[in-house]
């Protein structure tokens, strides 16, 4: 597969605050890349850049091999979707949608029957003759959507197109965007601080920091085995405990406690160990007393809907959360703050990151 | 006190303010009708002899239709070169930037009267330095309504301008469309009810321009306001009132249509 985007060296300024840091990347034909991270990151700078709205102080960005670092935004052959969708206001649906045919100064008809088309893919044919402010945000979401795609650009370039919509919504946009997306096999890069957005709509998550990649991979592998402390607490990663690997399979943590893990993890010394909340096992004291075990009291008790999240604390002072599935009816009842439990990590459930300094 | 208090007592004051600004008009329209020979309560009977009388004066007309040409040309200039400054203004980033800003609002908040008089002598020192002249003539009275206007239009476009949603020019960018086409096609529309409201403000500020004026028509030309000034010294009848109805109806009307395209209030 040939590569669409390339950023090489990418650097931006702002006074003395370096937004993007020397970024790299190759994004190959066809793929979705969500660019994640918190506000400020330079996720949204680094995608501004690869539109020509922000002009790069070193680097380069490549377009379908072509090199666009100075060229203006006109002449990139670029679909942008903003977050405020940026309709033209003064203009109806199928004004806006035609716009960028115009420019490339197409026939009439054929502007005509693209933008019928454009509108038919996101279901909008109906709206054709309304202004923006007529539609809802989900559906001004499409026009722009249409609009951006209807000039076949090399790359679609989304900025939060899902942060003004409301949760149902969003769902059922993300699941457009990528239906879209995989129909017409168009390279886009999506920039989101919101990580299930990322992880349920890419085919690869660039995880963002200070202006630099902190990783790039899978969203299997960015959830499953996130390679910092930031990207573990970014994916959810609640437990987070400094410590040493004492021989093959053992992890002794801070308080003295010991931890079964993974065999692999040996050689590692001082270390963190990263346990998703959900991979905490916790059972009632008094049941079984296996080993392997650590006891803890539950501290608090928040009710999530789908799961009861425990905030639990061991007599040495360890914080740990764990969640659980929600009881079904019937079930047994939530565990109260107060009361007494062991707590099961397994050892497929742990994963180390690097101590950071 | 009780809310419903705080709130009764709020509407009395904010309706007596009220009638305190709008009084006086309804009083000048309501004795434009008065039959009396002299302004003065009560109507001695009620006649339209005063509107004829009006349009009979020489100079209440030609003074209405210098003022609607100078109101005209001050307009026509003050968008030509408000509109291009707010955008650099407002778009623009460029080192003394907040200095033109506050130079190009200064006429705004320097009094009439000092305003025309800085004028007048400005123009006396062209005059003795280039020889030619300046004050008196019809280009200087033009000169002077056209700064008049000016940073209204600038106030009004920036403010639209500031407000305006950038990514919509970026957008239009991205689809291809050159800074000229953006400008044209999505900028200027985006903006056009602050155009509109600049245009009829400035025309009704410029109308209505009395201080700036005073100083600097030349012989043989008045504008409709130092004509009433002139008018008044010697007669106070109905004539007045007459043409002053006719000038709150006129410049009403286009405070009401600016209004329509452009909250007013949101300028300031």
């Amino acid at each position: 597969m040939s590569t669409t985007v390339a950023l090489r060296s990418l650097i931006k300024r702002y006074g003395s605050f370096t937004a993007v840091d020397d970024i790299t990347l190759d994004v190959p034909e066809g793929q979705l890349v969500a660019l994640l991270g918190p506000s400020g990151c330079g996720k949204t700078t680094t995608l501004r850049m690869i539109g020509g709205f922000v002009e790069a102080d070193a680097g380069s960005i490549l377009i379908g091999g072509r090199d666009v670092t100075r060229l203006p935004p006109a002449k990139r052959n670029i679909g942008f979707g903003f977050q405020s969708y940026a309709l033209f206001p003064h203009m109806s649906i199928a004004q806006n949608v035609a716009f960028g045919l115009e420019m490339r100064r197409l026939p009439r008809a054929e502007i005509a029957s693209r933008v019928a088309r454009a509108l038919d893919r996101v279901r909008l044919s109906a709206m054709a003759d309304r202004l923006p402010k007529q539609l809802s945000g989900g559906q001004q979401q499409r026009v722009s959507l249409a609009r951006a795609l209807v000039i076949e650009p090399s790359v679609l370039l989304l900025d939060e197109p899902l942060s003004n919509l409301d949760a149902q919504l969003r769902g059922e946009m993300k699941l457009e965007i990528r239906q879209i997306q995989k129909a017409m096999g168009i390279t886009t890069i999506f920039v989101t601080h919101d990580q299930d957005e990322a992880l349920s709509i890419a085919d690869r998550i660039v995880v963002m920091r200070a202006g630099r990649i902190e990783q790039d991979g899978s969203p299997e592998a960015v959830f499953g085995a996130p390679r910092s402390r930031f990207v573990a607490e970014f994916m959810g990663v609640t437990n987070l405990l400094p410590g040493t690997v004492e021989g093959p399979g053992t992890f002794r943590l801070a308080d003295g406690n010991a931890i079964r893990v993974p065999v692999a993890g040996a050689g590692r010394g001082a270390t963190v160990l990263a346990i998703r909340p959900e991979r905490v096992r916790i059972t009632p004291s008094g049941a079984d007393t296996a080993p392997d075990t650590l006891d803890a009291e539950i501290e608090a008790a928040t009710y999530r809907g789908l799961a009861v999240e425990y905030r639990l604390r061991t007599p040495s002072g360890l914080c740990l959360t764990a969640r659980r599935a929600t009881p079904a009816t019937g079930g047994p009842a939530m565990l109260e703050p107060g009361a007494r439990v062991h707590v099961a990590v397994p050892p497929d459930a742990c994963h180390f990151v690097p101590v950071e300094l | 006190m009780s809310r419903a208090g705080i709130r009764r007592t709020y509407g009395a004051i904010s309706g007596a303010v009220l009638v305190f600004i709008v009084l006086p008009l309804v009083v000048i329209v309501w004795v434009s009708f008065f039959a009396n020979r002299i302004l003065a309560f009560p109507a001695s009977g009620y006649t339209l002899d005063w509107y004829a009388r009006a349009l009979d004066t020489d100079a209440f007309r030609d003074g209405f239709v210098t003022s609607v040409e100078t109101a005209l040309f001050a307009t026509a200039a003050s968008l030509t070169l408000g509109v291009p400054a707010s955008l650099g203004l407002v778009r623009g980033r460029f080192p003394g930037r907040d200095a033109v800003q506050a130079l190009l609002l200064a006429p705004m908040v320097v009094p009439g009267i000092v305003g025309g008089a800085a004028l007048f002598i400005a123009f006396i020192e062209v005059e003795a330095l280039l020889d030619i002249q300046v004050a008196g003539t019809l280009g200087g009275l033009l000169v002077a309504h056209t700064l008049i206007a000016l940073p209204w239009t600038i106030r009004l476009v920036s403010a639209s301008l500031a407000s305006a949603d950038r990514a919509i020019e970026e957008a239009a960018a991205s689809l291809g469309a050159d800074p000229l086409t953006v400008l044209r096609r999505v900028t200027l529309p985006a903006i056009r009810p602050a155009i509109v409201a600049a245009a009829l403000f400035s025309f009704v500020i410029s109308f209505i321009d009395l201080e700036k004026s005073i100083f600097l028509v030349g012989p043989g030309r008045t504008t409709l306001q130092i004509a009433l000034v002139n008018y008044l010294e010697w007669n106070l009848d109905g004539t007045v009132a007459a043409v002053a109805a006719v000038q709150i109806l006129i410049v009403g009307t286009a405070l009401l249509v600016s209004d329509r395209y452009a909250r007013l209030a949101q300028a300031f």
